[in-house]
């Protein structure tokens, strides 16, 4: 008796098996097919510059075409000249690779990333002649994604005097083009205010 | 001088702006949903679609051959996303990435398919286009569905008496998820993304040139259609390693809220579906009152933890901002990892192994307390009328009558299932938790030592048999070793409290109705739902308490 139901039961898990089988085939052409495809077509028509990344040009005009690009927008890129605008520390690969995103993980007691800490803001005091105490959390922390676009305004101000300096520009020009790039929270409410590195880096090039 | 700073401020009415979003659809999206579950008319495409597949859909099912449906559908799922992955080598837009090993390929395809989505590869260094539109997104789909069919089968068997435990039709509840629930709304969700900026084309990962002159890859892919379904259906794998936190995912404060929004709004609608169908909506907001207030009380802790700051590393810093994006902040940051851990989606917009002592504890405890607040889509309400259930039991056992919950009678066998269901998930997290510490191959993985490397090992497996899916990245969990263990507690994590439940639901649809009297506890009152609050989180503390303080406590205090 019990062998015969293990039998049918083994037979009615096949049979529902083999159903499951046919239901998934046709799953993945409509959701895994159709669906995405669908949306690329909607996104390349109505959004076609969001879709291919927020690529902009060295005049920080928009494109989609990447050949013709030096970045995103939205990604954080290596700044190291004392003429820019420096961006977080990134913790993706070597720093801004955007094959290994990824934050730091380290916790918030670990004795490794309280010294890194320190060491950065004692770098960045030194190199925009700010006192310590002066410098922001998001100056000496790496990101979420190591790919950060942004800064906080805190951290742009303590970077004008330097830029200006090296620009040989009124301090009141990059301080207005800080203004110009700065974003408030989202509807006045949403996330927080901040300064994308790239778009004001790039307006500085060209207009300078 | 003002009393409440600005941040706080913002912060407080960013989650308020959530609450007015999920309180508007609330209704209407929980009446659709129930009629979408109820409904006997088949759409003409969907007619179609069970013809081609070949399955009844009008075929009343007993729970044992609704849980064979549903076991041989996630059979197949497993098998056939295990093959693509190992496969992908061959497989077209593979963007030269070669297939997965066969621990890593079991690991992912258990992963997507029990909706837990626990990812040890980063997908832009890994997974190409295909292997990420049609073997995780149509998993992301899919398994969703399964979680919200095995919900409904309970509701129905509260909501049924006298059958021979029927419980309704699988392929039916499992194509409806998807046809008339998930795939419209990730339509609308997927144009949000990108009109805020989230990436959507089949372009490979190529160089370019940046300013300063070095090189750096662009990355393609079709993101905000799977972004939309991994929100909506709390699944959480991110195309990307670092998941919503990557710009390209998760771009600004806007898309940061509409993703929230996203994962949060079907387990927070799912009571109001599940009072329309036992007909009475006063049992629909006992149970959202309860699953409201714990995640009012959790955001409210982390949020409080995470601006504050406490530890060495943020007080150095001046702020808890090491593993957060500058654009969400602290509260935007704090917001997302409530909302990803009470619910089961995992994703994660900053790291949650930097967040401060506190901040990680409560996100851990969220996932601990077995996502019922709301919980995963389908999961969560489960889960949570198992936790009525054991309510309603203490409570008899107070007052010496036989527990009722829903004009069910809760006798033995019931009382046996729901005991099994409440084990199931903490056996796994403190047996894999163990097993690890004791393994050499388990401790190798751990990036830190003491409590926190602790802490990061036992994040893990609740995040695997709970299925939620994130980490605490420190974890190395790239080996073998975890592969394989946290695929099994995976699996179990899933399919053990999903058979039971069923059974669960066959019993009560089994039982004529009993007539409430003047001795019934009525569990629509806030004294009943201030009871299953309290049974929630004793449940948990009682299993967890020795654990938590050997981890998040003990790093807390020092």
């Amino acid at each position: 008796m019990a062998s015969t139901t293990v039998a049918s039961d083994l037979a009615t898990l096949t049979r529902h098996t083999l159903a499951g089988l046919r239901m998934l085939l046709v799953f993945t052409l409509l959701l895994g097919l159709a669906y995405p495809l669908a949306m690329t077509a909607v996104g390349q028509v109505a959004f076609p510059w969001q879709a291919s990344g927020s690529l902009v040009r060295s005049d920080g005009s928009h494109t989609t075409d990447r050949s013709e690009a030096v970045g995103s927008t939205l990604v954080a890129q290596a700044f190291e000249g004392a003429q820019y605008f420096h961006p977080r520390p990134s913790a993706a690969g070597d720093g801004y690779d955007t094959l290994a995103s990824a934050a730091s993980n380290l916790g918030p007691l670990n004795p490794d990333l309280v010294a890194a800490i320190e060491e950065r803001k004692d770098a960045v005091a030194e190199l925009e002649g700010v006192d310590p105490a002066d410098v922001p959390a998001d100056a000496v922390t790496s990101s979420g994604s190591g790919l950060d676009p942004q800064i906080s305004p805190e951290y742009a101000a303590i970077q004008v005097a330097r830029v200006a300096r090296e620009r040989g520009l009124p301090v009141a020009d990059v301080e207005a083009a800080v203004e110009a790039h700065t974003a408030g929270r989202d509807l006045g409410v949403l996330g927080e205010p901040r300064v994308d590195v790239l778009e004001l880096n790039l307006a500085l090039d060209d207009a300078h | 001088m003002t009393a409440v700073s600005t941040p706080v401020l913002a912060a407080v009415a960013q989650a308020l702006v959530l609450v007015a979003l999920l309180a508007a659809v609330h209704a209407p999206l929980g009446a659709y949903m129930a009629r979408v579950y109820s409904s006997p008319r088949h759409l003409r495409a969907e007619r179609l679609w069970y013809r081609v597949v070949r399955v009844d859909p009008d075929a009343e099912q007993r729970w044992t051959t609704y849980l064979m449906s549903l076991l041989g559908f996630s059979l197949v799922s497993v098998l056939v996303l295990y093959g693509m992955l190992r496969l992908q080598q061959h497989l077209p837009w593979n963007l030269g990435f070669t297939g997965f090993d066969p621990a890593g390929a079991w690991n992912t395809a258990v992963s997507f398919t029990t909706n837990t989505n626990w990812q040890w590869y980063s997908g832009e260094a890994a997974a190409g286009h295909l292997v990420q539109m049609a073997g995780l997104a149509v998993q992301n789909f899919v398994s969703a569905s399964v979680g919200m069919a095995a919900a409904i089968a309970l509701v129905r068997g509260f909501a049924r008496s006298g059958t021979d435990a029927r419980i309704g039709n699988f392929w039916s509840d499992l194509t409806r998820g998807v046809t008339r629930i998930l795939l419209p709304l990730s339509l609308v969700a997927a144009v949000l993304l990108m009109a805020g900026g989230v990436i959507q084309n089949l372009d490979p990962h190529t160089a370019l040139t940046t300013v300063e002159g070095a090189t750096q890859q662009s990355l393609g892919g079709p993101v905000a259609s799977q972004e939309a379904i991994k929100e909506l259906g709390t699944n959480g794998g991110g195309f990307f390693n670092a998941n919503s936190g990557h710009p390209l995912e998760n771009p600004t404060p806007f898309t940061n809220l509409v993703e929230i929004f996203l994962l949060l709004l079907v387990p927070f609608t799912l009571p109001r579906t599940f009072g329309i169908l036992v007909g009475d909506k006063r049992q629909g907001w006992a149970v959202l009152g309860v699953t409201a207030g714990l995640f009012t009380a959790s955001l409210a802790l982390t949020t409080w933890a995470e601006m504050a700051g406490p530890g060495a590393a943020p007080q150095a810093a001046g702020a808890a901002m090491e593993g957060k994006e500058t654009r969400f902040g602290l509260a935007g940051s704090a917001l997302f990892a409530v909302a990803t851990t009470a619910t089961s989606t995992g994703a994660v917009n900053a790291s949650h192994d930097s967040l401060t002592a506190p901040g990680g504890g409560l996100v851990l405890f969220n996932m601990l307390l077995g996502e019922v607040a709301p919980g995963g889509v389908g999961a969560g309400l489960y889960g949570m009328l198992v936790l009525a259930v054991v309510a309603v039991f203490i409570a008899g056992l107070m007052v010496g009558r036989t527990p009722e919950y829903l004009g069910k009678k809760i006798g033995r066998r019931e009382m046996t299932l729901v005991a099994l269901y409440v084990l199931t998930t903490p056996a796994l997290v403190l047996v894999g938790t163990a097993a690890a510490v004791v393994a050499r191959p388990g401790l190798a993985g751990l990036q830190e030592s003491g409590p926190h490397g602790l802490s990061e090992v036992l994040y893990a497996y609740a995040s695997a048999a709970n299925n939620n899916g994130s980490a605490f990245g420190g974890l190395t969990s790239g080996t073998p070793f975890y592969e394989v263990t946290q695929g099994i507690a995976m699996l179990a994590g899933r399919f053990v409290p999903i058979a039971l439940v069923l059974a669960l639901a066959g019993c009560l649809a089994r039982q004529a109705v009993v007539p409430a009297t003047s001795g019934t506890l009525p569990t629509h009152r806030p004294l009943f739902a201030g009871l299953l609050a309290t049974v929630a989180i004793i449940v948990v503390g009682l299993t967890f308490i020795p654990v938590l303080s050997l981890g998040p406590v003990v790093e807390s205090l020092s």
